[in-house]
């Protein structure tokens, strides 16, 4: 699937990377914790998360991970989606909690990376 | 050794925003350089969770990372506190990191095994009061 049709499932609104929203993405992981990204991730296309600190970003970056979604309405400063711009992420926000939002596009057919 | 390339870095103190800087400037220049994406991928990760607890624990310090045709070792310096149990902390789970720490998202014990599981070799020299000494290697 595309970062466009996560984005779609979740009636998401893009904050960085418009132009990136034809991407592929083939697993998710969401967590609140980095270091638990961190361990369990592998080939991840999407993070969820409702941290929001500039090392969500770097996470991101360390993982090739393709698209940030930051649930629960967490606002995003500037200085955090510029950073994001300039590693060519895409950034994503949604009001669903964290639950719902992993519910969604698992029910949409992402799945979890290998464990 | 002739065809190493040795970059150093300054890890800073007290500045989380800044922390991981080095790792992308690693990541960057490894990519550039042509080293297989799954190498990068663990250097990037090992590193970045090195340069974390630097941070967290230790009060900064300093990381060299020399890549030759076959390997890239990475040595992470601090002067910080010392572990004055290793094998506690290579347990997945077990952290001393402060609340405020995992409201930042890490403290969650993983940072160690992490950094275990995405090298060939790791080697930990720490002596209480004194500091830590680690050092990784990713086999090219």
């Amino acid at each position: 699937m595309t970062v466009e049709d996560v984005r779609a499932a979740l009636g998401a609104r893009v904050l960085v990377g418009e132009e990136h929203l034809d991407r592929e993405v083939r697993t998710a992981c969401g967590s609140d914790m980095m270091s638990d990204v961190l361990a369990f991730s592998k080939d991840h296309g999407v993070l969820l998360t409702g941290l929001v600190n500039p090392q969500v970003v770097r996470t991101a970056e360390m993982l090739d991970i393709v698209c940030i979604i930051f649930i629960r309405g967490k606002k995003a400063d500037e200085k955090l989606l510029e950073m994001a711009r300039e590693r060519d992420l895409v950034v994503l926000e949604t009001g669903h909690r964290m639950f719902t939002a992993c519910g969604l596009l698992y029910e949409a057919g992402l799945r979890g990376g290998a464990i | 050794m002739d065809d190493a390339i040795v970059l150093k870095y300054e890890v800073s103190p007290d500045d989380f925003t800044r922390a991981g800087e080095a790792s992308s400037d690693v990541k960057g220049k490894l990519k550039q350089m042509g080293v297989p994406p799954d190498a990068v991928r663990k250097v990037a990760i090992a590193m970045y969770e090195g340069e974390i607890n630097m941070v967290i624990h230790a009060k900064g310090g300093e990381i060299t990372v020399t890549i030759t045709p076959e390997k890239i070792t990475m040595v992470l310096a601090d002067v910080g506190p010392g572990i004055p149990d290793v094998e506690l902390a290579m347990q997945a789970g077990y952290s001393t990191a402060p609340d405020a720490i995992r409201s930042l998202g890490f403290g969650a014990g993983m940072g160690l095994p992490n950094m275990k599981k995405y090298t060939d070799e790791m080697k930990i020299d720490t002596t209480v009061g004194v500091g830590t000494t680690i050092t990784m290697v990713v086999n090219l």
